[in-house]
Order: C-alpha cells, then structure tokens, then sequence
C-alpha cells in the first residue's frame, strides 16, 4: 500500500478533490434542499397525519411557506453561484477541460462503457472499471440535481409569483407547473435521500460516512482504490504532486461528520414518512 | 295528591299558550266566583233545609293538611304543597281548585283519601296542547312502550308549580328550556335507558352558536329546542310533518334567517330539494344541527369540505392536487375552499352566467383574493386532473411522462444499488476472512490497514 505519492514529503497523505467553494456551495444545497424537502412534502402528503404535524412543527402553513421560499432563494443563489463559477472557468480560464475529456462532469461515451463494466463486476463478470475524476453515478447526481434545479426552481417561482407570470404564461401552464414541482421533487428527494446517500456514504466500502465533501480530501488509499485511472492520469502528467495535501484538521472531520449525520438521519426520516404514506394508502 | 310522581304517572294533557289558558281560567273563575260568592253564604246559614250534593273540599281544605311541610304518606313519601309554591303558579294565581286537576277528589268525602288517585287529565282545559301532544314523539314512545318514560305535561311543565312561559322563573320560558330538555337529553344516563338515538344534543347545542348566543349571550332572539322542534307536537326528522323534516329544515331555519332562505330556495340545492331530491344539501347537512358553529372560523371552513366532497367526489379529489386543497387538508383555511370560488347559499351550475365560476365572472372571483390576477391567470383549472386526457391534455402527458421518469429513474437506481450493496458486502467479507488468516500466519503482517 502506498503510504506517500510520487515525491512528496510523508505527511501527505491526502490528495485535494473539492475546492473550499465548491463546498461551501455543497453545504448551502445540503441545508436547503432540506428545508424545501420538510416544508414541501407535507403539502404533497397533505392527507397523512404526519404531515399535518409537520406543518404544526415548523409553525403552520404560512411560516412553512417562507422557510420554503427562503430556502428556495438560498438554493436558487447556490445555483446562480455555480453556474458563475462556470463560466468564469469557461471564459475567463479557458479551461475547456470541464467541456469535454477526463476531468469533465458532461457524460461522455466511456461513462456508458463503465457503467456496464461496473454492472458487471456487481455480479461478478469483470474486474472493478478504473474510474476518472467524475463516475457515471456522480456525473447522473450533478445533473439530476442540475436539472431538478431548473425544473422545480421554474415552476417553484412561477408559483410563488402567478399573477406576475399570469402577463406571460398562460394560466393552464400553472397546472403543469404544480404537477412538475411536486412530481421532479418527490423524484429528488427520494434519489437524493436513498441512492445520492448509499452512493455517498451508506455502501459498504464508504459506511458510515464519506467525508471527502466537508473536507475536500481523499485518502492516497481511496484515490488508488477507486480512481486509478484519475492517478495514472495525473501521475503521467505530472500534476499529481501539486494535488498532495495533509489530512483536514480534525474539527472539520467533527463538524463534517456531525453535519453529515444530521443530514443523512433527517433525510431518511423523510423517506420513511413518505414510503409510510406510500404503503398505508 | 301532591307528589310529582302522581302528577307524572297520569297526565294525559298538557297545555299550551298562556293566553289559552287565560281565557279557560277566566271562565272557569266566574263559575267559581259565583259558587264561592253565593254557596259560601247559603252554606254558612247553619240549618239549611236540603242537603245538597257533598261540597268538594276548597284548596284550603286540602292545604290543611297538604300545606304542611311534613305531610307525607305511610311510607314516608311527601305529599306536601307549600300552599306558597302553589299560590305563586299559574293555576294558583286565578284560582283553579286543587280538585280540577284531582278531579277524583271533588266527591270525595273520606279523608284522608285514598293513597293513589286518578291520573290528572290537562287535556280538560288545554284540550289543543293535549292534541298536538298526541302527535308528538314523547306521546307515541310512551304509547308503542319504547320508551315508557317519555317526558309527559308535568316533565317540562312542572306540577304544583306550574307557571307561564312568558315567565323567567318558568320550565319553558325561553331561557330556561334547554335545562328542562336537558333533564332527559342532556342526561347521559338517561339517554342510554331510554335509547335516545340522536345522542347529548344539549351537550352540543351548547357549544354551537345558538347555544352560546342563548346562554353567554342571553339573547332571547336565540333559538332554544322548541324553536326549531316545536313544543307539544315535536316529531321525529324521518317525518315529513316534523319541522325537522329534510326538505321543511330550511322552512324551518328561515323562519329567522329569511334572507339566507331566499337565497338558498334559488340555489342549485334548494331547486332540487324543492324537486324532491333526497341528496341535495338542506341547511343542516352543511351546518349539522346541534352544533352549528360561525362560518367563518377556520375549522368549520375545512371541515365543510368534507361534506361538499360527499357528493362532489371527483371535485374534491381534483381540488385535493392543488395548492388550495393541500393546505386546507393541513387544517388551514387561509386558501381558497369550496363556496369562496363558488359561493355558498347562492350556489348554481357553471353554466348559469350567475356563477361565480362562469366564464363571465371567474376572473372576478379569483381576483377576491389574487387581486392582480389576469384574464390569463383565470385560466388556470382549479380542479385539473392529470389522469383526464380530454380535460386536461397537456397536464396528462406530463404527468404520464413524470411517472415514467420517477418509475425509471427508480428501478435502475434501485437495482443499480441492490447489487452494489451485495456485491459491497461480499467484497467486505472477504477481506475480513483475508485479514483474518493473514493476522493467523504472519505475526508481524503489513501493518498497513486502511483507513
């Protein structure tokens, strides 16, 4: 087992992933999306007794809607910040890497072939793929989300503001609107709160918690298990060095690993009470 | 002859307006005046020639011995009149004679008389309420043995004590005449034994807004039970000459809410309630009958539809997917629900251009609460339904495409994960098994365990 990268000191033992902004931006989404899931679905399950609780819980259905539309102007930032981001890597760093290639989150063919080499190494057909920067199941997370973002964001603001878009929008498109903002949110929360969190963190290799998103590392052990690829790739181009970093401080392992629990419990509360309400109908 | 029991046991004719009572006690008081003007005097002229027909004993007679505190039967029962309690009722008051209502007792001429007499009979004078009584519920549970204790004159009206309802000390003036339906209906005990099947409506009619008005409020315009029930002829709803009847409660109700009955006999409901149907809602249906709260507090507003969905089933399930309906079904009445889109006493059918959901007003209607609505914003469907195609066909192609892409995103994730999840778990295994012969074998091994 390796214990330190190419050249670097012995105290490296971690190679960088996330940016601090990319984290931060994380954390906002994390807070948000659950602030939206637990004011929104009682509205969606509006004729379960829990969600009539819910609503009491958070102080009625008035102060549920604005922590609902607070939260949905957190997230809604949280995108804008991202797609800032960008484009200022697009256009103003011209690093057409996040285009196309290795490092980049758009699918592209080889994530097919990977996802059936990956299917088949479940069942024991093949030998585990030697995965990139970004998986195929991570890349489905970004645009799940990335798509979720301007479904439920759309029509979330088009019913918050229907008379305004009643100028410009037919009002059977309002219809459409609620029925897309339920549906594509029940789609989320129950990707994010099941299989995002069993991707994340639940699967055997990762349990109880990966904390690569609070604290922007990953282990050298963790990068040659699971992205050789990414590792021959950067070793070959030599900008495998810069990447080296020494564990996080422990506080933000703590405040990580804290967070992360909270998150993961009330998300699978949440899919708990919706799985209830799906099998007491 | 002077406990209720006797009184309660026999009367087979209770009584009615005071004003009947009035005129039949005034004749009955000239007879008696003439008789105790003159006979008193005949009668005082010791030695008489004729004996005539033995004089019935006067209510001072019988209160020698009936006004005392203490009187009381063999066994110990009271047979006491305070001669007070007496002179203060009615019948006291103008002079009727103990023995109009103990009418065995006018020939009587051994005293103390006999333990039991003959049941008093208020149908002598106040022959109408006696009727009227007959036709009631209390009179036929009593008569077909249901309910042998069903109340009689002397449950509501009291005995000795009678006094008019006009009254305020009186069993059935206004304000008293709950406690006195109370006796029975609002008795739990007494509900259970006598099989009363509506159940405490005292209890509930307190609580409702007739209750309150009537007893916090005392207002005296507030209906009590016999406003609505009638007094002696009270018959049950099922039947049609009670005014509880279905298709008479909104008669009834309008007798003080005129204005609203006018509006509802025009709705769509009144028009089919007048036709007969046995499903359009009358007044109570909405309002219930014993507990009827303001309309406009938020639990009535939610809880009202309900009772709209009972026949509107396919109205409410739409209304159930939209915002409106999703928050009032949370318990909260600041949306819109039924009657603010489509009124309430004055409800008719979309086609009708009175509608508030017409064509011609329905922008008007939604701009009561989205006043910046526009002719676009109205044509938003408050009931859409995503499984109608005709009705709704974009919102049912999108819904189809939803469900395909919740149900497919699913199931590959779901079985995408199932087999990682095992595949996880064996691999985990194995290493452990792995780590396990490799500790066995080599003491001091590699050393390096991951993290």
């Amino acid at each position: 087992m390796a214990s330190s990268p190419g050249n670097a000191p012995a105290t490296m033992t971690h190679y960088r992933r996330f940016e601090r902004a990319d984290r931060l931006l994380h954390g906002f989404l994390m807070f948000s999306f659950l602030g939206l899931a637990f004011t929104g679905m009682p509205l969606l399950f509006s004729h379960e007794a829990w969600a009539a609780r819910l609503a009491r819980f958070v102080g009625g259905f008035e102060a549920a809607g604005n922590i609902h539309r607070f939260c949905a102007v957190i997230m809604i930032t949280v995108f804008m910040i991202h797609l800032g981001r960008i484009f200022q890597r697009l256009f103003l760093r011209r690093d057409l890497g996040i285009l196309w290639g290795p490092a980049s989150m758009v699918p592209q063919p080889n994530d097919f072939f990977e996802m059936i080499a990956h299917l088949r190494w479940f069942v024991g057909l093949g030998p585990q793929p030697r995965f990139e920067h970004f998986t195929y199941w991570e890349k489905f997370d970004y645009w799940a989300v990335f798509w979720g973002m301007g479904i439920i964001g759309g029509s979330g603001l088009v019913l918050w503001f229907p008379e305004w878009f009643s100028h410009v929008l037919p009002g059977w498109l309002f219809n459409i609107a609620m029925l897309i903002h339920g549906e594509e949110a029940l789609l989320a929360v129950g990707f994010i709160f099941t299989i995002h969190f069993f991707n994340g963190h639940l699967r055997p290799e990762k349990f109880p918690m990966d904390s690569v998103i609070f604290t922007g590392r990953v282990t050298v052990h963790e990068m040659l298990e699971e992205r050789q690829a990414e590792y021959d790739r950067l070793v070959k181009t030599g900008r495998i060095d810069a990447l080296a970093s020494e564990a996080a401080p422990g506080w933000v392992y703590t405040l990580g690993r804290s967070v992360g629990t909270v998150a993961v419990t009330l998300g699978l509360v949440m899919v708990g009470l919706i799985l209830f309400a799906f099998f007491s109908k | 002859m002077s406990d209720r029991a006797a009184c309660d046991g026999g009367l087979h004719g209770p009584w009615r307006d005071s004003q009947v009572i009035m005129t039949r006690v005034r004749i009955r008081l000239l007879i008696l005046f003439l008789v105790l003007a003159g006979v008193p005097g005949a009668a005082s002229a010791q030695g008489a020639a004729a004996k005539p027909a033995p004089k019935p004993p006067s209510n001072d007679d019988c209160l020698g011995c009936h006004g005392d505190a203490s009187a009381a039967r063999a066994n110990g029962t009271s047979v006491s009149v305070p001669g007070n309690v007496f002179g203060a009722s009615i019948h006291g008051a103008v002079g009727v004679a103990c023995v109009d209502c103990h009418a065995d007792l006018a020939k009587t001429t051994d005293f103390p008389h006999a333990d039991k007499l003959q049941p008093t009979q208020c149908a002598t004078c106040h022959e109408k309420p006696a009727a009227d009584y007959y036709t009631g519920v209390h009179a036929t549970a009593r008569r077909t043995g249901k309910n042998p204790a069903a109340a009689t004159c002397a449950d509501c009206h009291g005995s000795h004590d009678i006094r008019p309802k006009s009254d305020p000390e009186s069993r059935t003036h206004h304000s008293k005449l709950l406690d006195t339906c109370g006796r029975c209906h609002g008795n739990d005990e007494i509900i259970k034994r006598g099989r009363i099947q509506i159940g405490n409506v005292v209890e509930l009619f307190k609580d409702s807004i007739h209750g309150k008005a009537l007893i916090r409020s005392g207002l005296t315009v507030a209906p009590t039970c016999s406003d609505c029930h009638g007094s002696h002829d009270i018959r049950r709803k099922a039947d049609a000459t009670s005014r509880v009847y279905r298709a008479t409660v909104p008669v009834t109700c309008g007798k003080c809410h005129e204005g609203i009955a006018r509006d509802y006999w025009t709705s769509i409901h009144g028009v089919q309630v007048k036709k007969g149907s046995p499903l359009a809602p009358v007044c109570s249906s909405c309002h219930t009958a014993h507990e009827i709260s303001r309309a406009d507090v938020p639990g009535w507003k939610v809880a009202v539809i309900k009772e709209c969905g009972t026949c509107h089933e396919e109205s409410i399930k739409t209304y159930r997917d939209t915002f409106h309906g999703q928050v009032t079904a949370l318990g909260y009445s600041r949306v819109a629900s039924c009657a603010d889109c489509h009124g309430s006493h004055t409800i008719v059918p979309k086609s009708d251009p009175k509608s508030m959901v017409h064509d011609s007003n329905r922008l008007k209607t939604c701009q009561k609460c989205h006043s910046a609505a526009t002719a676009s914003f109205a044509q938003y469907d408050p009931h859409g339904d995503p499984s109608n195609r005709s009705r709704n066909p974009l919102l049912f192609y999108t819904s189809q495409f939803m469900k395909m892409l919740l149900f497919g995103v699913f199931a590959f994730f779901g079985i995408h994960t199932g087999l990682w999840f095992t595949r996880g778990m064996q691999l985990k295994a194995a290493r452990r098994l792995r780590g396990r012969g490799k500790d066995n074998s080599t003491e001091d091994g590699d050393g390096q365990q991951p993290r």
